[in-house]
Protein backbone atom coordinates (compact mmCIF):
# COMPACT_ATOMS: atom_id res chain seq x y z
CA UNK A 1 0.00 0.00 0.00
CA UNK A 2 2.76 2.37 1.21
CA UNK A 3 4.98 1.16 -1.90
CA UNK A 4 2.18 1.86 -3.84
CA UNK A 5 1.55 5.41 -2.96
CA UNK A 6 5.40 5.93 -2.92
CA UNK A 7 5.53 4.36 -6.86
CA UNK A 8 2.65 7.46 -7.72
CA UNK A 9 4.23 9.77 -5.89
CA UNK A 10 7.71 9.10 -8.15
CA UNK A 11 5.75 9.68 -10.80
CA UNK A 12 4.43 12.83 -10.03
CA UNK A 13 7.65 14.27 -9.24
CA UNK A 14 9.01 13.31 -12.26
CA UNK A 15 6.54 15.10 -14.19
CA UNK A 16 6.56 18.21 -12.16
CA UNK A 17 10.26 18.35 -12.26
CA UNK A 18 10.25 17.65 -16.25
CA UNK A 19 7.62 20.53 -16.31
CA UNK A 20 10.27 23.10 -14.45
CA UNK A 21 12.59 22.18 -16.15
CA UNK A 22 10.67 22.98 -19.57
CA UNK A 23 9.69 26.48 -17.92
CA UNK A 24 13.19 27.38 -16.71
CA UNK A 25 13.97 27.09 -21.02
CA UNK A 26 10.90 29.02 -21.68
CA UNK A 27 12.29 31.52 -19.12
CA UNK A 28 15.64 31.10 -20.81
CA UNK A 29 13.89 32.20 -24.16
CA UNK A 30 11.46 34.86 -23.10
CA UNK A 31 13.51 36.79 -20.52
CA UNK A 32 15.08 40.06 -22.21
CA UNK A 33 18.49 39.85 -21.01
CA UNK A 34 21.58 37.34 -19.68
CA UNK A 35 20.75 38.48 -15.65
CA UNK A 36 17.15 37.88 -15.88
CA UNK A 37 17.75 34.60 -17.95
CA UNK A 38 20.39 33.14 -15.45
CA UNK A 39 17.72 33.55 -12.51
CA UNK A 40 15.54 31.66 -14.49
CA UNK A 41 17.88 29.07 -15.24
CA UNK A 42 19.96 29.04 -11.80
CA UNK A 43 16.47 28.12 -9.78
CA UNK A 44 14.04 26.68 -11.72
CA UNK A 45 16.50 24.27 -13.78
CA UNK A 46 18.26 23.18 -10.18
CA UNK A 47 14.61 22.04 -9.02
CA UNK A 48 14.12 20.17 -12.59
CA UNK A 49 17.04 17.87 -12.01
CA UNK A 50 16.62 17.74 -7.71
CA UNK A 51 13.17 16.31 -8.49
CA UNK A 52 14.48 13.81 -10.13
CA UNK A 53 16.60 12.80 -8.14
CA UNK A 54 14.84 12.55 -5.42
CA UNK A 55 11.85 10.54 -7.34
CA UNK A 56 14.55 7.81 -7.82
CA UNK A 57 15.17 8.02 -4.22
CA UNK A 58 11.94 7.39 -3.14
CA UNK A 59 11.46 4.66 -5.50
CA UNK A 60 14.81 2.67 -5.18
CA UNK A 61 14.23 0.61 -2.18
CA UNK A 62 18.42 0.90 -1.56
CA UNK A 63 20.42 2.91 1.30
CA UNK A 64 23.34 3.18 -1.76
CA UNK A 65 21.33 4.22 -4.37
CA UNK A 66 18.90 6.38 -1.70
CA UNK A 67 22.71 8.19 -0.51
CA UNK A 68 23.98 9.10 -3.96
CA UNK A 69 20.85 10.68 -5.13
CA UNK A 70 20.92 12.70 -1.91
CA UNK A 71 24.86 13.28 -3.07
CA UNK A 72 23.68 14.23 -6.40
CA UNK A 73 20.72 16.66 -4.85
CA UNK A 74 23.45 18.54 -2.38
CA UNK A 75 25.98 18.74 -5.52
CA UNK A 76 23.80 20.59 -7.53
CA UNK A 77 22.71 22.82 -4.93
CA UNK A 78 25.96 23.54 -4.07
CA UNK A 79 26.84 24.30 -7.72
CA UNK A 80 24.21 25.98 -9.61
CA UNK A 81 24.86 29.06 -7.55
CA UNK A 82 28.38 29.11 -7.59
CA UNK A 83 28.48 28.94 -11.29
CA UNK A 84 25.23 31.43 -11.89
CA UNK A 85 27.44 33.70 -9.81
CA UNK A 86 30.08 33.21 -11.61
CA UNK A 87 29.01 33.83 -14.86
CA UNK A 88 27.05 36.53 -14.13
CA UNK A 89 29.60 38.46 -12.49
CA UNK A 90 32.42 37.33 -15.48
CA UNK A 91 29.73 38.67 -17.99
CA UNK A 92 28.80 42.01 -15.73
CA UNK A 93 32.81 42.56 -15.91
CA UNK A 94 33.26 42.13 -19.86
CA UNK A 95 30.82 45.13 -20.01
CA UNK A 96 27.65 43.02 -21.42
CA UNK A 97 25.35 45.57 -20.06
CA UNK A 98 21.65 45.16 -18.65
CA UNK A 99 18.78 46.05 -20.70
CA UNK A 100 17.45 49.05 -21.00
CA UNK A 101 14.21 47.99 -18.83
CA UNK A 102 16.07 48.14 -15.93
CA UNK A 103 14.72 50.13 -13.19
CA UNK A 104 17.49 50.86 -10.90
CA UNK A 105 21.59 49.95 -11.62
CA UNK A 106 24.23 50.82 -8.74
CA UNK A 107 27.33 48.88 -10.50
CA UNK A 108 26.35 51.35 -13.62
CA UNK A 109 29.32 52.60 -15.16
CA UNK A 110 31.73 50.10 -13.02
CA UNK A 111 32.92 46.70 -14.82
CA UNK A 112 33.01 46.67 -17.96
CA UNK A 113 32.29 50.33 -18.70
CA UNK A 114 35.49 51.73 -16.61
CA UNK A 115 38.66 50.91 -17.44
CA UNK A 116 40.14 49.33 -14.73
CA UNK A 117 38.22 46.08 -13.41
CA UNK B 1 -3.51 1.21 -13.42
CA UNK B 2 -1.12 -0.29 -10.94
CA UNK B 3 1.56 2.05 -9.48
CA UNK B 4 4.52 0.83 -11.62
CA UNK B 5 2.83 1.05 -14.48
CA UNK B 6 2.25 4.87 -13.68
CA UNK B 7 5.65 5.27 -12.94
CA UNK B 8 6.06 3.99 -16.73
CA UNK B 9 4.03 6.97 -18.00
CA UNK B 10 5.64 9.18 -16.30
CA UNK B 11 8.84 8.95 -17.05
CA UNK B 12 7.58 8.48 -20.93
CA UNK B 13 5.31 11.75 -20.78
CA UNK B 14 8.94 13.47 -18.27
CA UNK B 15 10.98 12.46 -21.57
CA UNK B 16 8.44 13.77 -23.80
CA UNK B 17 8.48 17.45 -22.10
CA UNK B 18 12.64 17.32 -21.60
CA UNK B 19 13.37 16.60 -25.08
CA UNK B 20 11.01 19.56 -25.79
CA UNK B 21 13.11 21.69 -23.15
CA UNK B 22 16.85 20.43 -25.07
CA UNK B 23 15.48 21.41 -28.62
CA UNK B 24 14.26 25.24 -26.65
CA UNK B 25 18.13 25.31 -25.09
CA UNK B 26 19.34 24.36 -28.26
CA UNK B 27 17.61 27.22 -29.90
CA UNK B 28 18.81 29.58 -27.08
CA UNK B 29 22.74 28.21 -27.98
CA UNK B 30 22.06 28.80 -31.58
CA UNK B 31 20.69 32.03 -31.13
CA UNK B 32 22.60 33.69 -28.83
CA UNK B 33 22.80 36.70 -28.87
CA UNK B 34 25.90 36.93 -26.78
CA UNK B 35 28.53 34.31 -25.60
CA UNK B 36 27.09 34.37 -22.11
CA UNK B 37 23.79 33.76 -23.26
CA UNK B 38 25.26 30.96 -25.07
CA UNK B 39 26.87 29.65 -22.18
CA UNK B 40 24.20 29.86 -19.94
CA UNK B 41 22.24 27.89 -22.80
CA UNK B 42 24.79 25.09 -22.49
CA UNK B 43 24.87 24.92 -18.68
CA UNK B 44 20.96 24.68 -19.02
CA UNK B 45 21.20 22.18 -21.75
CA UNK B 46 23.51 19.89 -18.86
CA UNK B 47 20.88 20.71 -15.81
CA UNK B 48 18.35 18.81 -18.52
CA UNK B 49 20.48 16.10 -19.90
CA UNK B 50 21.07 15.37 -15.70
CA UNK B 51 17.93 14.97 -14.95
CA UNK B 52 17.01 12.72 -18.44
CA UNK B 53 20.02 10.44 -17.49
CA UNK B 54 18.25 10.25 -14.13
CA UNK B 55 14.87 9.48 -15.51
CA UNK B 56 16.22 6.58 -17.74
CA UNK B 57 17.89 5.05 -14.55
CA UNK B 58 14.86 5.11 -13.38
CA UNK B 59 12.70 3.50 -16.42
CA UNK B 60 15.70 0.72 -16.76
CA UNK B 61 16.52 -0.20 -13.04
CA UNK B 62 20.64 0.38 -13.75
CA UNK B 63 21.07 2.65 -11.16
CA UNK B 64 24.96 2.91 -12.15
CA UNK B 65 23.20 6.04 -14.54
CA UNK B 66 23.03 7.71 -11.68
CA UNK B 67 26.83 7.98 -11.02
CA UNK B 68 26.95 9.12 -14.36
CA UNK B 69 24.43 11.96 -14.04
CA UNK B 70 26.96 13.29 -10.94
CA UNK B 71 30.11 12.66 -13.02
CA UNK B 72 28.01 14.85 -15.77
CA UNK B 73 27.28 17.32 -13.34
CA UNK B 74 30.46 17.75 -12.34
CA UNK B 75 32.05 18.16 -15.93
CA UNK B 76 29.39 20.87 -16.64
CA UNK B 77 29.97 22.91 -13.75
CA UNK B 78 33.54 23.01 -14.45
CA UNK B 79 32.84 23.72 -17.88
CA UNK B 80 30.94 27.12 -16.64
CA UNK B 81 33.20 27.98 -14.36
CA UNK B 82 36.31 27.62 -17.20
CA UNK B 83 33.81 29.95 -19.45
CA UNK B 84 33.51 32.52 -17.43
CA UNK B 85 37.16 32.87 -17.11
CA UNK B 86 37.58 33.11 -20.67
CA UNK B 87 34.83 35.71 -20.97
CA UNK B 88 36.53 37.59 -18.59
CA UNK B 89 39.86 37.01 -20.18
CA UNK B 90 38.56 37.70 -23.74
CA UNK B 91 37.74 40.82 -22.63
CA UNK B 92 41.02 41.51 -20.56
CA UNK B 93 42.94 41.00 -23.40
CA UNK B 94 41.00 43.15 -25.83
CA UNK B 95 41.42 45.92 -23.10
CA UNK B 96 45.17 45.57 -23.00
CA UNK B 97 45.56 45.38 -26.74
CA UNK B 98 43.25 48.48 -27.38
CA UNK B 99 45.92 50.38 -24.64
CA UNK B 100 48.94 48.84 -26.42
CA UNK B 101 50.32 51.85 -28.23
CA UNK B 102 53.84 49.96 -29.07
CA UNK B 103 54.07 49.99 -33.19
CA UNK B 104 55.18 46.61 -33.28
CA UNK B 105 51.56 45.98 -31.41
CA UNK B 106 49.22 47.89 -33.73
CA UNK B 107 49.51 45.52 -36.42
CA UNK C 1 33.59 13.31 22.47
CA UNK C 2 32.30 15.14 19.12
CA UNK C 3 35.08 13.70 17.62
CA UNK C 4 34.28 9.92 18.80
CA UNK C 5 30.08 10.56 17.70
CA UNK C 6 31.20 12.06 14.17
CA UNK C 7 33.54 9.15 13.60
CA UNK C 8 30.51 6.21 14.52
CA UNK C 9 27.87 8.71 12.41
CA UNK C 10 30.00 8.66 9.20
CA UNK C 11 31.53 4.75 9.85
CA UNK C 12 27.33 3.98 10.12
CA UNK C 13 27.23 5.51 6.56
CA UNK C 14 29.90 3.98 4.91
CA UNK C 15 28.74 0.81 6.02
CA UNK C 16 25.09 1.89 4.32
CA UNK C 17 26.98 2.87 1.49
CA UNK C 18 29.14 -0.43 0.89
CA UNK C 19 25.77 -2.08 2.11
CA UNK C 20 27.45 -4.79 4.79
CA UNK C 21 27.59 -4.89 7.88
CA UNK C 22 30.50 -6.63 9.34
CA UNK C 23 32.98 -5.97 11.88
CA UNK C 24 36.15 -5.42 9.20
CA UNK C 25 33.93 -3.07 6.80
CA UNK C 26 32.97 -1.01 10.11
CA UNK C 27 36.50 -0.45 11.53
CA UNK C 28 37.66 0.41 7.58
CA UNK C 29 34.86 3.00 8.03
CA UNK C 30 35.66 4.01 11.10
CA UNK C 31 39.15 4.34 9.97
CA UNK C 32 38.47 6.52 6.60
CA UNK C 33 36.31 8.74 8.85
CA UNK C 34 38.93 8.82 11.73
CA UNK C 35 41.03 10.16 8.93
CA UNK C 36 38.70 12.72 7.39
CA UNK C 37 37.91 14.39 11.11
CA UNK C 38 41.52 15.20 11.15
CA UNK C 39 41.70 17.33 8.43
CA UNK C 40 38.53 19.49 9.75
CA UNK C 41 39.30 18.98 13.71
CA UNK C 42 39.56 22.47 14.27
CA UNK C 43 36.32 22.92 13.01
CA UNK C 44 34.65 20.37 14.80
CA UNK C 45 36.30 20.65 18.19
CA UNK C 46 34.96 23.38 19.11
CA UNK C 47 32.16 22.95 22.44
CA UNK C 48 29.09 23.85 20.58
CA UNK C 49 29.60 21.92 17.84
CA UNK C 50 26.29 19.70 18.35
CA UNK C 51 24.08 22.24 19.62
CA UNK C 52 25.60 24.57 16.51
CA UNK C 53 23.82 21.62 14.18
CA UNK C 54 20.24 22.70 15.61
CA UNK C 55 20.49 25.72 13.71
CA UNK C 56 22.02 24.06 10.63
CA UNK C 57 19.08 22.14 10.24
CA UNK C 58 16.75 24.82 10.76
CA UNK C 59 18.65 27.24 8.07
CA UNK C 60 18.07 24.05 5.62
CA UNK C 61 14.83 23.61 6.37
CA UNK C 62 14.43 27.70 5.39
CA UNK C 63 16.56 27.27 2.35
CA UNK C 64 14.18 24.50 0.99
CA UNK C 65 11.38 26.25 1.65
CA UNK C 66 12.38 29.37 -0.06
CA UNK C 67 13.71 27.17 -3.22
CA UNK C 68 10.46 25.84 -3.80
CA UNK C 69 9.09 28.89 -3.58
CA UNK C 70 11.23 30.88 -5.80
CA UNK C 71 11.22 28.00 -8.41
CA UNK C 72 7.37 28.83 -8.37
CA UNK C 73 7.69 32.42 -8.68
CA UNK C 74 9.81 32.33 -11.53
CA UNK C 75 7.42 29.61 -13.46
CA UNK C 76 4.77 32.00 -12.87
CA UNK C 77 6.49 35.54 -13.52
CA UNK C 78 7.46 33.60 -17.04
CA UNK C 79 4.40 31.96 -18.42
CA UNK C 80 2.57 34.71 -17.87
CA UNK C 81 1.71 36.49 -20.96
CA UNK C 82 2.29 40.22 -19.66
CA UNK C 83 5.66 39.36 -18.39
CA UNK C 84 7.57 42.53 -19.42
CA UNK C 85 4.92 44.25 -17.25
CA UNK C 86 5.64 42.52 -14.37
CA UNK C 87 9.24 42.36 -15.10
CA UNK C 88 11.51 45.14 -13.08
CA UNK C 89 15.12 44.18 -13.20
CA UNK C 90 17.29 46.32 -10.85
CA UNK C 91 20.71 45.85 -9.42
CA UNK C 92 21.23 47.07 -5.86
CA UNK C 93 23.10 46.67 -2.85
CA UNK C 94 22.87 45.04 0.45
CA UNK C 95 24.67 46.09 3.45
CA UNK C 96 26.52 43.57 5.05
CA UNK C 97 26.69 42.67 8.74
CA UNK C 98 28.00 39.31 8.55
CA UNK C 99 32.37 39.55 7.96
CA UNK C 100 33.95 36.58 7.49
CA UNK C 101 34.62 34.89 4.03
CA UNK C 102 32.18 31.69 4.66
CA UNK C 103 29.85 33.59 5.83
CA UNK C 104 29.42 35.57 3.01
CA UNK C 105 29.68 32.56 0.48
CA UNK C 106 27.12 30.93 2.00
CA UNK C 107 24.78 33.99 2.34
CA UNK C 108 25.37 34.86 -1.48
CA UNK C 109 24.70 31.56 -2.77
CA UNK C 110 22.09 31.21 -0.94
CA UNK C 111 20.70 34.20 -2.34
CA UNK C 112 21.19 33.18 -5.77
CA UNK C 113 18.64 30.29 -4.76
CA UNK C 114 15.90 32.38 -3.43
CA UNK C 115 13.09 34.69 -4.66
CA UNK C 116 14.08 36.74 -7.26
CA UNK C 117 17.77 37.48 -6.05
CA UNK C 118 21.16 36.43 -7.76
CA UNK C 119 24.46 37.30 -5.91
CA UNK C 120 26.32 39.42 -8.34
CA UNK C 121 30.09 40.84 -6.70
CA UNK C 122 31.21 41.77 -3.47
CA UNK C 123 32.31 45.46 -3.13
CA UNK C 124 36.28 45.29 -2.31
CA UNK C 125 36.24 46.38 1.38
CA UNK C 126 33.65 43.44 1.92
CA UNK C 127 30.79 46.06 2.79
CA UNK C 128 27.84 45.58 0.48
CA UNK C 129 26.72 42.39 -1.47
CA UNK C 130 25.90 43.91 -4.83
CA UNK C 131 22.25 41.88 -5.54
CA UNK C 132 20.48 41.61 -9.02
CA UNK C 133 16.75 41.22 -8.49
CA UNK C 134 13.79 40.35 -10.95
CA UNK C 135 11.27 42.30 -9.10
CA UNK C 136 12.53 45.33 -7.78
CA UNK C 137 9.70 47.45 -5.64
CA UNK C 138 11.31 48.16 -2.59
CA UNK C 139 14.34 48.76 -1.64
CA UNK C 140 14.13 49.55 1.97
CA UNK C 141 11.67 46.31 1.97
CA UNK C 142 14.25 43.77 -0.25
CA UNK C 143 17.23 44.29 2.09
CA UNK C 144 14.88 43.89 5.31
CA UNK C 145 14.19 40.51 3.92
CA UNK C 146 17.26 39.35 3.67
CA UNK C 147 18.23 41.08 6.91
CA UNK C 148 16.38 39.18 8.71
CA UNK C 149 15.48 36.00 7.21
CA UNK C 150 19.30 34.25 6.04
CA UNK C 151 21.59 36.74 7.57
CA UNK C 152 19.68 36.51 10.70
CA UNK C 153 19.84 32.95 10.67
CA UNK C 154 23.98 32.25 9.24
CA UNK C 155 24.97 34.62 12.00
CA UNK C 156 23.12 32.46 14.49
CA UNK C 157 24.60 29.63 12.83
CA UNK C 158 28.53 30.81 13.20
CA UNK C 159 28.59 32.69 16.36
CA UNK C 160 30.51 31.45 18.98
Amino acid sequence: MIVEALFYLAGILLIIGALFSLVAVIGILRLPDLYTRIHAASKAGTVGSGLAFLAIALVSFDTAVILRAFVGIVFFMLTAPISAHLLSRAAYMAGYKPYDGTVYNVLEGKGGNSTKL
Amino acid sequence: MSGAEFLFHATTVSLALMTLALLLAMYRIIAGPSLPDRILGLEMLIGIVIGYIVVIALRTGLTLYLDIAIGLGLVGFLSTVAFARFVLQRWQISQTAAEDTRPEARK
Amino acid sequence: MTFVFLVVILALIWAAVTGSFTLLNLLLGGAVSALAVMFIRDRVDQPYFLRRMGRIISLGALFFYELALSAWRVAVLVCRPNMHGQLRPAIFAFPLTVQSDQEITLLSNLLTLTPGTLGLDVSEDKKYLYVHALEYRDEEEMIANIRDGFEARIREVFEQ
